[in-house]
Parts: C-alpha cells; structure tokens; sequence
C-alpha cells in the first residue's frame, strides 16, 4: 500500500520537476559567476541582512548603525529594481562568539546577497570566515580595527568592506593631537583586551614612541570591571600626562570617574576614542567628564544636516554616535554596486553574481557620501576620514570639536 | 604513631599542601619584592586599602542574602543578583528627578534617606515576589529545582529590567556635599569612601542585632536549627521565611545604594559580577553565618583592591589589576581546601549542605 503510493508520489515529483524545469528555461539567463548567483524570482524580496550588536552595553553602536541603514532603504523607497529590500538580521554582542553564533545563521541563508556589520572588530574576526565562504559582500560601518582589511593578514577574508575608518588613521591622529598639539611627552595606555582597543593603543604608542614621547605605562582592564582602583593606582606611578584609553562604556566611564579620585591622577588629561563618543558617556560619568577628550570622524556638511532631521524624525532622537552616517553610505555603496551588475529578465526575475557583486563595490570610486568622497579600495577600506578631537563639557552634548583647528567654526578661540 | 600518620596522608592531601605552599611563597615574595621597588607611596596603599574595605562593606550587604536564605533554606538564590540591581536602578529615577529639581544638592540627606528607602523597598518587594512565586510552590521539591529556578528568575528579571529601561546605562546624579574630601596627614580620603564605610557596617549592626536580639530574630534561628521542630514549637515558619527574604533584600537595596555611591552607574546587569562577589564572600566566611559573610566579604574586598598591586607587581606580571578576580577565587579555592566550611562556618554547612 505504501509502496504503491510512494511511486505515485515520486513520478508526480519528477513530472512538476520536469514541468518546471521547462517554464524556467525559457529567459535564458546561466550564472557564471565563480560563485554563484542570488535568484531572485519576480515576487522576492531583495534580502539584506545586518549583524551589529543591537543589545547589551554597547547597543547604542549597532542600533544607530541599523538606524543609518533604515534611512537609507527608505531614501529609494524601500525598492531595489522593483524588488521589495528585506532588512533584518542577527544581534552580534560584540564579542567574538556572539559573532560567530549571528555569522552561522546567516551564513545558512542563501537568499541573503549582503550584510552590513559587523559593530565591533571582534565579531567581524569570527564571522568573516563564515559570511565570506557563503558567498556575501560584507561592508562595515564601525569595524575599524586594521587587521581585517590587511591583505597579509589571516583575518583578512575577500569580500569583506567597510565605510568606517581604519584605525592606523585614528590613532595616528590622536597621537599626533597629543604630542604635537598638547605637547605632551609622557602617556600611559589601557585597552580592554578587545581587537578594537588593543590595535587602536598599539597603533597610537608606535606613532608616540616615534614622534619622541615615553609610554609610561601599558595595561589593560577588563571590559567588565567597575572597580579601577588598582589599575589607576598603579598607572599613577609613572606620572603620565595623559591616559589614552580607547574602550568602551561603561568601563570607559568608571575610569574617567575614578582617575580623578586617585591620587597623582587629579589632573591628569583623558583621552578616548571614537568607541566613547556617545551620549551615554555623559549620563554615567556625571560632571567627572568634564574635560574629557575623544577622537572621532569629523562629519560634517550640509548633506549631513538634511540626514540629521530625517533622523530626528524617523526615531525621535538625535543620531546617537557617528555610525549612522557610515551605515548610510554603506547601504548605498550597496545599492549603487547591486544596480551595476544585476541581472533583470523581462519576466522581474533579477540575477546578482556573487563575485561581480564583490568586484564592483571595490571598484566603487567617488562615491559621494555623508562622510566625505568614498574610494574603496580592493583591500577593502572605502573611508575617507578625517579624524577630530573634541572635549566633552558636563551637561552639554554633543561634545566640543577642538581639533583640527582648520575645521573649528570661525569665531571660536 | 609515625605509621598511621603516613597511612592517612593521601597523595590528594600532600599535593594539595604543595599547592597551597607555592601559592604561599608566590604571594610572599610577590609582596616582598613589590614593597623593595618602592614604586607605589604610603598614601596609595592606604588609598587603595580604604576603596577596599568600601567595596567590602557593600559586598557583606549583597552577601546577607545569600548566605541568610541559605541558613533558613538551605538553597543558593541565584537570583539575589538581580535584587540587589533592581533597588538602585529604580532609585536612580528618583535620584534624577531629586538632581534636577535641586533638592538633592538642597537636601542631600534627606534625599539619600528617600533614595534608600526607594531602593530597600523595591529590593525587599523583589525578594518577596520571587519568594511568593518562585520558591514557595518548589519549597518540597528535589534541591536542584529551586536552584534552576533561581537562575531563570535571574535571566527573567534582567531581561524585564532591559525591556522597561532599555540596555543602556543610567548615571547617578554626583551629590556635591559628599564630593569633598579631607587631607589627613598627606593622605586623602573621600567622603563617599567614608560614607559607603559607615553606611555598611551600621547596616551590619542592625541585622547582627535583628538575628541575635529580636524574638523574630530568635525564631530565625530556630528555623534555620531545624525547621520541623521550630513549627512545632508554634513558630510560623512560612512567615519567617518571608521575613528573611525581605530582610535580605533590603539589605540588598541598601548595598546598592552604596555601590552607586561609589561606582554611579546602573545597567540591566550591573548584578552580576557583584552577586557573584558576594556569593564568594558568603562562602569564604562560612555560607549560612553572618559575622561570617562580613568577614570574608572584607577579606575579598581587600584582596581585590590591593592583592594585585601587591602580589604581582614585583613578579613582574603585566597589566595585574585584570587578575584580580583570579586573586579572589584562588583565595576562595585555598580556604575551601584547607577549611571547607569557610572561615567561621558552623556545622550547618557540614550536615545539611
């Protein structure tokens, strides 16, 4: 009885096969790409999926990431060739196995053409392997540790891009911003063990150490640890002039708010870097941070202003850090590079080859975006950033562009 | 006599003697050659012993939680974590909207006692409504049951925080009366530092006496010899064991008060890592003894602010304050070897753990 109906049921299966295959073989369309392409058939959806960190401590980084991208669907009327464009995706936690577990389920997607992350370096270390091997264009929007865009190095996987900026040009500036701008000869450095951090201090003590300036002391924290007692007290042994500690919230806050009770560190400078250039930092380091310095993009223009009110609109708030402005023109590198090498059939079925897709956003070349004129380049990299240092104030937000000084509003001292 | 001797050392216990003898002459001589580098003054030492007995004093709050539930239940409540996170983090509110109607810089007393009876009475709620839903229905089945429980609550009440605040961090107001500091003799110590010092040890008075003078004190007692027979002495044992659950929490709201005093900053899982502390105190000083859980939590207060500094700097080990926390458990791990009830534990831990 069963046997009888099996057969039935699999001569039906090879018939519809057979059926089906006739249908499609009318538009002639064979994919040669090397690997592969997306089918999108004339009703499907255009997926584009996201792996940023939209929860925990350091959310605010993905969300006003996934923000900046959400603007962006909206700006083509959430249409890409007639496809409707499908955004969604996974929480990364910006740890390396959070980006492994987010880059395994994606990686099992094939209708997935691109994927905007990852939020933090570390994560982009474990999933690049699997989003890469699927075939994906990765573009990141604040990866910006150098490894990962570094042809000789093993976490460089192809297809990987990102909009955010390499961090030899961040810390290289704040070096400069503190040696030759403050004058200042003496630093001590703290990372958090993360990628970010630890190439972003590395980065800063060689350009330092070559300029002339002494590192007093390199450590690190925990990302975890609210009590800073003993690292502050022993970096205050050195007597440095300044503390550069490129990390994130909240560690970030409870040093700013503990140097200035520990003793030999009263008036000592704090710098951060792009990872601490949030709101937050000023609702949990209180009027400590007054005097606080980071390093961060300098985005500016009018193209980004008109971005601002659609923002405020959209979400009832002001853009949380920079991220969106880099999630924005990621998005649109996309689009742009998509449209180049699709594939449309009169019937509305779209074909994107994998490797053109790859090839023709490393063959982006001024792009015009919020963060300047954007040339990507094979490697990966697409920034063109211009870095800036600003002080925060205690009750006042954003904080205070004080360098480069050629970019500073007339009128200011 | 020699033979017996040898015939009960196991190799177990002469390999365990080794360990703990290495780790003696690594921290001797870690110490001596730190102090023989004269590289950090007297007052930094003393700096970092007072942010260690700060530190300690709001983990031997969190810990009378644990270590009170664990006397009368003799369950771990793994979710005491997030009762000592909710206290503080609904104070804040309060606290923000004090700052900025002024009143807190006005009033900075009378609006540290509203953010503490905010915080202790949020706390000690937490703690009943856990005891009411979650351990109450469980109170006869398998150990093991409640102690799952316990760590869903956990998960449970993190996420229903994440959901209601967002996962962002809230920052305490500064209250500008205790942001002075007095110089004594070349040392500095800070107000809050002596407030949170103060604040913990009166705390501990008032529940030392609670346990040791009260009549519902006595029946807490009674409970946690033996529960059986306190019921038949008429003592309503369901009604104590609310009573230590609130009394626990409060303690806890109270803790967190004092933690943001020192650290102003609350998030969903700010509990965690102090929790955890605190369970380690309880355990280092004898889990279900409370002079005990003062003790160890001192203990693991010191250690982690000025083990570090002290014992690795002169081995010459790289960035030491990120092995604190491996200072405080080998610490653990040491004590529980040669002292498995902990330092004052009682033979509650040895018959009915």
């Amino acid at each position: 009885m069963f046997k009888k109906l099996s057969i039935v049921v699999s001569a039906l299966v090879i018939l519809g096969m057979v059926l089906t295959a006739c249908g499609s073989a009318a538009p002639a369309y064979t994919c040669t790409d090397s690997i592969g392409c997306v089918k999108l058939a004339p009703t499907d959806p255009l997926h584009i999926a996201y792996l940023l960190v939209v929860s925990g401590a350091n959310a605010a980084l993905g969300i006003d990431s996934r923000n900046g991208a959400e603007i962006a669907i909206d700006d083509v009327g959430g249409k890409l060739l007639n496809h409707t464009i499908k955004f969604d995706g996974q929480d990364g936690g910006c740890s390396a196995d959070g980006g492994q577990a987010a880059g395994t389920k994606l990686a099992s997607d094939p209708t997935i053409v691109a994927v905007l992350g990852t939020s933090c370096s570390s994560e982009a270390r474990s999933a690049e392997p699997l989003l890469s091997k699927a075939g994906f264009v990765t573009i990141s929007s604040s990866n910006t540790a150098p490894d990962l865009t570094d042809p000789t190095n093993p976490n460089h996987y192809p297809g990987y891009f990102r909009t955010a900026h390499n961090d030899k040009v961040q810390g290289a500036a704040a070096a400069d911003f503190v040696y030759n701008t403050l004058g200042f000869k003496t630093a001590a450095t703290i990372h958090d063990g993360s990628l970010y951090a630890s190439s972003l201090v590395g980065v800063f003590a060689d350009n330092f150490k070559k300029d002339g300036g002494t590192i007093s002391t390199a450590t690190s924290v925990d990302p975890n640890a609210t009590d800073m007692s003993s690292v502050l007290a022993s970096i205050a042994t050195g007597k440095p002039q300044l503390i550069y500690f490129p990390i994130f919230l909240p560690a970030g806050a409870f040093i700013i708010d503990q140097a200035r009770t520990t003793p030999g560190l009263e008036q000592t400078v704090l710098m951060g870097a792009d990872g601490l250039y949030s709101p937050d930092v000023m609702k949990t380091a209180g009027a400590a941070v007054e005097g606080f310095d980071v390093s961060s993009p300098l985005v500016q223009g009018p193209a980004y202003d008109a971005f601002v009110v659609k923002y405020k609109a959209k979400f009832g708030e002001l853009p949380i850090n920079i991220f969106h402005a880099h999630a924005y023109d990621a998005m649109n590198i996309i689009f742009q590079a998509i449209q180049k090498v699709a594939v449309q059939q009169p019937d509305g079925t779209v074909y994107i080859p994998r490797q053109g897709l790859r090839d023709a956003v490393a063959a982006t070349a001024n792009f015009q975006g919020l963060t300047g004129v954007l040339t990507c380049n094979p490697d990966g990299d697409c920034a063109n950033p211009i870095i800036g240092v600003y002080t925060y104030h205690a009750g006042q937000y954003p904080p205070q562009l004080i360098w480069p000084t050629k970019y500073l509003p007339t009128g200011t001292p | 006599m020699l033979r017996t001797w040898r015939q009960r050392l196991t190799l177990t216990d002469v390999f365990i003697w080794v360990i703990g003898l290495a780790i003696a002459v690594a921290v001797i001589w870690g110490s001596i050659s730190t102090l023989r580098l004269h590289i950090y003054s007297g007052s930094g030492w003393i700096d970092l012993t007072i942010r260690g007995l700060a530190l300690g004093g709001v983990y031997a709050l969190i810990a009378m939680g644990y270590t009170m539930v664990y006397g009368i239940l003799k369950m771990i409540n793994f979710a005491h974590s997030e009762v000592f996170m909710s206290g503080p983090f609904t104070a804040c509110f309060v606290a923000l909207g004090l700052a900025s109607s002024g009143f807190l810089n006005a009033q900075p007393v009378i609006s540290l006692a509203i953010i503490l009876v905010v915080s202790m009475g949020v706390s000690a709620g937490i703690a009943l409504l856990l005891e009411r839903i979650c351990y109450r229905p469980l109170r006869t089945a398998p150990r093991l049951v409640p102690l799952i429980t316990a760590i869903g609550a956990s998960f449970f009440l993190q996420y229903t925080f994440r959901g209601l605040f967002g996962s962002g961090s809230f920052g305490y107001p500064a209250i500008k009366a205790l942001q002075q500091s007095w110089t004594i003799s070349g040392i500095q110590i800070f107000k809050t530092q002596v407030v949170v010092i103060a604040g913990s040890v009166l705390m501990m008075l008032i529940l030392f006496a609670i346990v040791q003078w009260t009549k519902i004190g006595k029946a807490m007692r009674a409970v946690s010899e033996d529960k059986e027979a306190a019921e038949l002495m008429g003592i309503n044992v369901d009604s104590i064991i609310v009573f230590t659950f609130g009394l626990g929490g409060a303690s806890a709201g109270a803790a967190g008060v004092l933690y943001t005093l020192l650290f102003p900053v609350v998030n969903f899982y700010m509990g965690f890592i102090p929790g955890i502390k605190a369970f380690t105190a309880a355990v280092l000083g004898g889990i279900g003894n409370v002079p005990g859980a003062f003790l160890g939590a001192i203990i693991l207060g010191l250690l982690e602010s000025v083990g570090p500094n002290l014992f690795l700097t002169g081995l010459g080990i790289p960035s030491p304050s990120q092995l604190k926390d491996a200072i405080a458990f080998i610490v653990l791990v040491l004590i529980l070897i040669f002292r498995p009830t902990g330092l004052l534990g009682e033979r509650i831990s040895r018959d009915k753990a």
